[in-house]
């Protein structure tokens, strides 16, 4: 009976922040997409004065307003959250983790709070020159509140710079190792052309929708090709180089992990195929109604057709992912919806390049509705990462069921749990309407 | 080194009282001091630019809290668990309030986030206030230094006590006090006309109630805490603390009276730093307070992280802190004078 009351406990402290971190990266990933992509209209008008590129610029910049508030509000209950739900794992990895949480207040935070009223509303005060240098303030405050947080969640997948104490805590013994985590670099940047992927083809899909309804037609095609070009930029790179060079450290670091998400329940005898469909059967350990190419994990991986790669079963039972299904679909998840996502912007690129890109109303339709796969994406994409982890907290030190606060009960735990996701619910209803509201007035045709 | 740290946490906590406690006490007055529309936008606009900024030194504050200690951050952040969720979720209610009324076109929808952002002001006082006084008052840390406080028992500060107890409410109203009359000392510095003759008014009041507060807050303290003014007899360096309250209130007076806005705003300044200041003087080398184990209290010394990430952790932080404050000294100059009625508010309409 106390072993499922701490069960149910653990279950819904994994829950709380899982739900309010994806619920929360839902608008970062947004602002931060947006953000490079409103200086560079900034930029292309500082150096070839156009009314309609100053309206695109300003125009995403009341998406971006928009959506930062909702990202600000969501996202002070995870830093609330280290302390309140997992208080054991903070004390143990506090030492550490400490350094970049308390650094990215005190460099990023400030920064974006204190640049982003004088970008948004500072316009008629300031220069176009220092406008830009706002713009550029709170692009450059975002992504480097990105680059602290992922350096955290690095250092959790692959600790580094660290001693264990004997008070079972740990201490930070290098400084350098822990910020320059390779880690950290390679998930940094995946993630950051992950926002990049979000924010370029919400931009494509609000020109498709105004030269769909023949609204705006100057500002709908600087927003469409902007988006494009940024989005089949964010495209690639997301698959090479930080997709592979990711993949390749899940392979070499969390072995178990990779086999997991692949759906390789056996090491099979000569080389690991791809596995494309197929629906995991744990009970059974095997993919049902598969499809897939043989030989081509192996090859991404090691480069040779038939390198070994160890399937599930070959590891410990206690240090396989606990919900492999789920690990399984988001990866997959992701990778699919990327493939689509690139096949998508590689087509209306080489319209553009024939002259039909604005003519060809099924691209323009097809540009318009993709723009809720990159948040899929990015969210399996997370759930990817952090499913893969487990059964780790802190991967090799600590694991989840003992990082938890073990004094908050299941039910105080349920309690802010519900409580959130009545609040996120009307959260989410609000944005919806305000930002249907702004995508309905447009841009304005008079570029004052 | 850890004594260094705890000075940082303290100065970076003082200043968030200093900061966000004005657009606090804005927040808490805002219907008060502002009944018609044209009045509430200058109320708004008044912290519109900063009150980001100055919340975000509660977010630092607390990041900084976790680095250095991080067996207090993950005690009492688990351990009052409940008043931190309200609190959450007070912090999105206040900042929805007032970052989307703007964007929205129908006026009962504004009268809504009128409500939410005044009431969850007022209450974000009220909490602040009843959790220090819980830290003061000490809390029930078990042999692994943990506890787990629920919302309220039977509201008497004993061994049993909840989050909210007689003492603990207290100290929320005086701290909704020093905040409301802190916000007035603020509006009086930033508006004209009737706003400001109103929170003329308020701070007036606000300053003859401050001392009976502070007074009858520090005979509750004694009450509760009898051995609080030990620091203070040991060091008797530190009483320098508690006459820079009575200064300050004198000054309050004295600028009010003279009508010097600057002069009482500093005075207000003043008194939260030093009220804070000698309250962080009585608790040291004490974090938490454990009770009814003394020995169990989360210290300086037991609760700070390694040598060598506080002293990696000062460069950086001592270069954060310049630049934090050239950012500040940037925004708040960009943002010097009265707000006038009429002129052009951010409203996205």
């Amino acid at each position: 009976m106390y072993d499922s009351a701490v069960d149910t406990a653990l279950t819904v402290h994994r829950l709380h922040f899982a739900f309010t971190a994806t619920f929360h990266y839902l608008f970062p990933q947004l602002t931060m997409g947006l953000a490079p992509l409103i200086v560079v209209c900034k930029l292309l008008a500082l150096r070839r004065p156009s009314p309609a590129l100053d309206e695109a610029a300003r125009f995403l910049a009341r998406i971006f307003g928009v959506t930062f508030v909702f990202g600000v509000v969501t996202g002070i209950p995870m830093e609330f959250q280290f302390g309140t739900n997992w208080a054991r794992f903070s004390k143990f990895a506090g030492g550490v983790i400490g350094q970049t949480l308390a650094m990215e207040g005190m460099f990023a935070f400030f920064m974006e709070s204190a640049f982003l009223g004088l970008f948004l509303f500072g316009e008629k005060r300031l220069s176009r020159r220092a406008h830009l240098a706002t713009a550029f303030a709170v692009f450059f405050g975002s992504w480097l509140s990105g680059y602290f947080i992922v350096a955290t969640d690095a250092w959790m997948q692959h600790p580094v710079g660290y001693t264990l104490m004997p008070n079972n805590m740990v201490q930070l013994t290098d400084f350098w190792a822990l910020l320059l985590n390779p880690w950290a670099y390679w998930q940094y940047v995946h993630t950051m052309g992950g926002a990049a992927v979000t924010g370029a083809f919400a931009c494509a899909a609000l020109g498709a929708y105004y030269l769909l309804h023949g609204r705006h037609r100057e500002v709908s095609g600087i927003l469409l090709k902007v988006g494009i070009v940024a989005a089949a930029i964010s495209c690639v790179w997301q698959i090479f180089p930080s997709g592979d060079n990711q993949g390749k450290l899940v392979a070499h670091h969390q072995p178990a992990t990779l086999a997991a998400m692949e759906g390789l329940f056996h090491t099979p005898p000569a080389g690991a195929p791809m596995v494309l469909l197929g629906q995991p059967n744990t009970d059974e350990q095997r993919i049902d109604n598969v499809l897939e190419v043989p030989g081509v994990l192996s090859f991404l991986t090691y480069q040779r057709w038939n390198a070994e790669i160890k399937g599930v079963s070959s590891f410990p039972v206690d240090t396989r992912p606990d919900n492999i299904a789920l690990l399984y679909y988001s990866y997959h998840v992701m990778v699919g919806l990327g493939t689509i996502l690139l096949a998508l912007v590689g087509l209306a690129s080489w319209l553009w390049w024939r002259g039909r890109l604005l003519t060809t109303r099924p691209i323009l339709w097809a540009l318009m509705l993709s723009a809720p796969l990159p948040f899929i994406a990015n969210t399996a994409g997370w759930t990817t990462a952090e499913l893969g982890r487990q059964p780790w907290l802190v991967y090799g030190l600590l694991r989840t069921a003992q990082g938890t606060s073990h004094r908050v009960s299941a039910g105080n735990g349920l309690f802010s749990l519900l409580g959130f996701m009545g609040i996120y619910t009307v959260l989410a209803i609000v944005f919806v309407l305000l930002v249907t509201r702004v995508i309905a007035r447009g841009p304005s045709d008079e570029h004052a | 080194m850890e004594n260094i740290w705890f000075l940082v946490v303290a100065l970076m906590l003082a200043t968030y009282v200093v900061l966000d406690g004005f657009d606090l006490g804005v927040g808490a007055l805002y219907k008060i001091v502002a009944p018609t529309a044209d009045e509430r936008s200058v109320v708004r606009r008044s912290i519109g630019p900063v009150w980001d900024a100055n919340e975000v030194w509660l977010l630092a504050a607390g990041g900084t809290m976790y680095f250095a200690f991080p067996s207090l951050y993950a005690a009492s952040f688990s351990g009052f668990y409940l008043p931190l969720m309200l609190v959450l979720w007070l912090l999105i209610g206040r900042a929805l309030g007032l970052e989307l009324r703007g964007y929205l076109p129908d006026t009962l929808a504004k009268e809504i986030c009128d409500a939410v952002f005044t009431v969850s002001s007022a209450l974000l006082a009220v909490v602040f206030g009843a959790a220090l006084g819980n830290v003061v008052r000490g809390v029930p840390i078990d042999a692994d230094g943990y506890f787990f406080l629920p919302l309220w028992t039977n509201f008497w500060p004993g061994e049993d006590a909840g989050v909210l107890d007689v003492y603990t409410v207290f100290c929320g109203v005086v701290a909704l006090l020093a905040l409301g009359t802190h916000g007035a000392h603020y509006l009086v510095l930033k508006t004209t006309e009737a706003v400001q003759s109103r929170a003329r008014r308020v701070a007036v009041w606000g300053t003859r109630l401050l001392p009976v507060g502070t007074l009858a807050s520090l005979a509750a303290t004694l009450a509760v805490r009898p051995r609080v003014l030990d620091n203070f007899r040991a060091q008797p360096v530190g009483v320098l603390l508690p006459l820079l309250v009575v200064a300050s209130l004198a000054t309050m007076f004295w600028a009010l009276h003279r009508r010097n806005e600057k002069l009482a705003f500093v005075a207000s300044c003043s008194y939260l730093i030093a009220m804070l200041g000698g309250a962080a003087f009585a608790l040291y080398p004490t974090l938490l307070t454990s009770v009814p184990f003394p020995e169990r209290s989360l210290t300086v010394s037991n609760s700070a992280t390694g040598g060598y990430a506080m002293r990696v952790g000062l460069t950086w932080w001592i270069l954060g802190v310049l630049l934090v404050s050239v950012t500040f000294h940037f925004l708040y100059r960009s943002f010097r004078g009265k707000i006038l009625p009429g002129a052009d508010e951010h409203e996205h309409e």
